[in-house]
Parts: C-alpha cells; sequence; structure tokens
C-alpha cells in the first residue's frame, strides 16, 4: 500500500480546489444578475441623452463641433480600453487584446501613432510594456458597482487631447454582453460622433427653447454623452467578466470532478493490488510450512 | 388637475418617475416652475434641489449635482449628474488617472502587484499538477 497515501492526499487538495471553483462560479453567477440591473438602470439615461444630442445637433445645422467633424489627415489613434481588474476569467481579456492589436496594426500601417486609457488592471498590465503605444492614463478598483466619477479623469484626459488634436480618432473597446455564454469583444468607434440618422427627430415642428444658448449647452451634452457610453460599455464588460468567469470555473470544476474519479480508480487498484498480494503471501507462506 | 410625467434620472440609476403638478429646479439662469404644458425647454441646472408635487400635494425633494432639464408638453426629464463637477475637480480627476499611469509604467520591473503574482502562482501550480499527472500515466 505504498502509494494509497499519496493518492488519498491527492485527492483531498484535488477536491479542495474544487470546493474553490464551485464557489467562485455560484458567487459569478449571481453577480451577472446584479450587474445586469445595473446595465438596465443606466439605460434610461442614456437614451434620454441621446435624443438631446439629437435636438441640439438638429437645431443648429450650422454650426459644428468639433466632436462632430471628421478630420482629414489621421495621425494619430485614440483608445479607451476597458478590461477587468483580476484574472480566471477565461479568455475575456486575451480575445480582446488580440481584437485590438490587429486593429491598432492597421491604424499604424496608415500611419497613425497610438495613444490609449486603460481602464482595469489588465488592459494596463498587458500594453504598458508594448513600444509604439502610449498609455496615457489609468484607472482601476472600479469593483462591482462602478461610478461614473471613476471614469471621469480617463475621459477627460482622452477627450482633451482630441480637442487639442493630438488624438484624430478615438475607439472604445470593451467586451460586449450577450448572453452568458457569448461574449463578444467590440471595437466601436467614439469620435467623431457618426451623423444624428434619426430622421423623425429632425422632421419635428417644434423646438426647445434653450438656456443658455445651444453651442453653449452642446459641448457640455456631448461630453455627458460620451461619458455615458463609456460607463455603460464599463457594465457591459462588467458582466461579460462574471459570465466569462462562472463559465470558466464551471469547466474547471467539472475536470476537478474528473480527475477525482480517475484518482479514485487508480486508489482502488492500489489498494485491491496490496490485499492481493497480501492473501498470496499468506497463502505462499501457509505452502511453505 | 392635469399632471405632467416626470423623470429624473442619473447615469447610474432612475431616481424618480411619476406623474406630477409641478416641477421646480435650480436653472442656471434662475428658479424654474415647471407647470403641464410647458413649451419646449432645455436648460442647464445648477447643484440644487429639484422638488416635485404629486397630485396628492405631497411634495418630494431631491438633491442634485447640477444636470440637464429637458421639457416637453407633457414630459419632463431631469438628466442630473452623478457627482459634484467643476472644472477644476474634473481637472484633479484626470491628473490621478495620469499619475496612475504613469506609476504602473515605472512599476514595470519593481514590485508588481499582489494579484498579478498569485495570477502566476496558480498557474505555475496548475502546471505542475498537469506535469505530476502525466508521469503517473505514463509509468502505469
Amino acid at each position: 500500500m505504498a502509494g494509497a497515501r499519496e493518492i488519498v492526499s491527492k485527492i483531498r487538495s484535488v477536491k479542495n480546489t474544487k470546493k474553490v471553483t464551485k464557489a467562485l462560479e455560484m458567487v459569478s453567477a449571481s453577480k451577472i444578475r446584479k450587474s445586469q440591473d445595473l446595465m438596465s438602470s443606466s439605460r434610461p439615461y442614456a437614451r434620454m441623452i441621446r435624443q438631446v444630442v439629437g435636438h441640439l445637433s438638429a437645431a443648429n445645422p450650422e454650426y459644428r463641433h468639433p466632436f462632430m467633424v471628421e478630420r482629414e489627415a489621421i495621425n494619430s489613434v485614440g483608445y479607451i480600453v476597458i478590461s477587468t481588474d483580476r484574472g480566471l476569467c477565461g479568455g475575456l481579456n486575451s480575445n480582446q487584446n488580440r481584437l485590438l492589436v490587429k486593429h491598432m496594426q492597421e491604424q499604424r500601417n496608415i500611419g497613425a501613432a497610438i495613444s490609449m486609457v486603460t481602464v482595469g488592471r489588465k488592459a494596463n498590465q498587458y500594453f504598458r510594456n508594448i513600444s509604439g503605444i502610449e498609455v496615457v492614463a489609468h484607472a482601476a478598483g472600479l469593483g462591482e458597482q462602478p461610478r461614473l466619477e471613476d471614469l471621469i479623469g480617463v475621459i477627460k484626459i482622452i477627450l482633451d487631447s482630441y480637442r487639442d488634436g493630438k488624438v484624430d480618432r478615438l475607439f472604445l473597446c470593451y467586451t460586449d454582453f450577450i448572453n452568458t455564454m457569448t461574449q463578444q469583444p467590440v471595437i466601436a468607434p467614439l469620435l467623431p460622433l457618426p451623423e444624428a440618422k434619426d430622421e423623425e427627430q429632425l422632421l419635428k415642428t417644434w423646438d426647445y427653447l434653450y438656456e443658455p444658448e445651444p453651442r453653449e449647452l452642446l459641448d457640455y451634452v456631448l461630453t455627458r454623452y460620451i461619458e455615458s457610453l463609456v460607463y455603460q460599455a464599463v457594465l457591459e464588460n462588467l458582466a461579460s467578466e462574471h459570465a466569462a468567469r462562472m463559465v470558466a470555473m464551471k469547466s474547471a470544476s467539472d475536470n476537478a470532478t474528473d480527475l477525482i474519479d480517475e484518482l479514485n480508480l487508480v486508489y482502488n487498484k492500489a489498494r485491491q493490488a496490496a490485499i492481493t498480494q497480501e492473501i498470496s503471501e499468506i497463502v505462499g507462506g501457509a505452502a511453505a510450512v | 388637475m392635469s399632471t405632467i410625467k416626470c423623470d429624473i434620472v442619473s447615469a447610474e440609476k432612475s431616481i424618480f418617475s411619476g406623474e406630477v403638478v409641478r416641477v421646480y429646479a435650480t436653472g442656471q439662469m434662475g428658479e424654474l416652475g415647471i407647470a403641464p404644458r410647458h413649451a419646449p425647454l432645455l436648460t442647464r441646472l445648477a447643484p440644487g434641489q429639484v422638488r416635485v408635487q404629486t397630485e396628492d400635494g405631497e411634495e418630494q425633494y431631491y438633491y442634485i449635482s447640477g444636470g440637464l432639464l429637458e421639457v416637453q408638453p407633457h414630459l419632463v426629464t431631469v438628466l442630473a449628474d452623478t457627482a459634484e463637477r467643476a472644472e477644476d475637480l474634473d481637472e484633479a480627476a484626470a491628473l490621478r488617472a495620469k499619475e496612475d499611469a504613469e506609476r504602473k509604467l515605472a512599476d514595470k520591473a519593481g514590485e508588481r502587484d499582489l494579484a498579478e503574482v498569485q495570477l502566476e502562482l496558480a498557474m505555475a501550480q496548475a502546471q505542475l499538477h498537469a506535469l505530476a499527472r502525466l508521469k503517473k500515466n505514463i509509468k502505469r
């Protein structure tokens, strides 16, 4: 029975690991719900502010805010990259990074420099060491209930670079939550803002009274609009993180179960062999007497 | 009495929603009282109180730290900011984010954060486990 003790301790350690992965799985499962609630509660604001942006741009068609003007020369491209703080969530971040690196390569090929702000530790860890990418700002530790406040800083930095002409195009990169089994990394253009396509909005016969002037309002509203887009992306990413972690931990638990079964088999065989050997020794001994 | 629908929302959550008789808010240009069938209006709000009066005469108060007020004939929407937003406060937040990035950059070789190290440890452990298993299988 030499190997039996080792096998037993091995089984015990795998069982402990399984307990941990199982717990993580269940924690993530409950957090998915919470982050989905957050997502739905942030939607009304985004919808309304989008309407207001539509109204404002329709109200003074002759005025073009810098955020709406397509620049002719693209010398520099900016990214807002949203990632998770923690690992153990399957291929979530690496899928996103792969997509992003490809996208950046295309931008480099047309001669654009790249600057970036990162939200979440993982993106920062990955991109800060890559040459040719300037990480200008970073935010992390948003927790389970991200607050817009924590994002204001990074958004302001990249928007200011856009205003100053240091960035000519801005993309938002995050992982879209489709359902628990599917999460899709996306790179969405953020600036310049796409033209308002809402024909219905433009055809309305009435317009607002504005206080103060529409132009002053527009800058304020556009900034809030972008902030709400980024905030929603953060929530999407959070839901994706929990979903991906749940799936990863579920497969880890399944693997642990398989491993335990296998080890049990090995243990039983070893035990059987030991017993058989003992019996034959006794029989052999009796015959010799 | 005629009523008007009122929504108070912030980027993070919906704060109030319901039929009201009057909405009072502090606009950037002064106090505002919105009654049903008010002309369409769009204005910025100063930090302060938003007061809504419901049909049964009850009044509810909400403090908002600035935002936007949108009025349509049968709908009032308050888009509230989630936090006090002044230019210098924004500036401070921006500075913090920048410093964060720079610190991370400087950390490259030096101390690494705990989570990173823990993850590497877990990965190494998993590899060892796999190796041990492989060895056992070959022996058998």
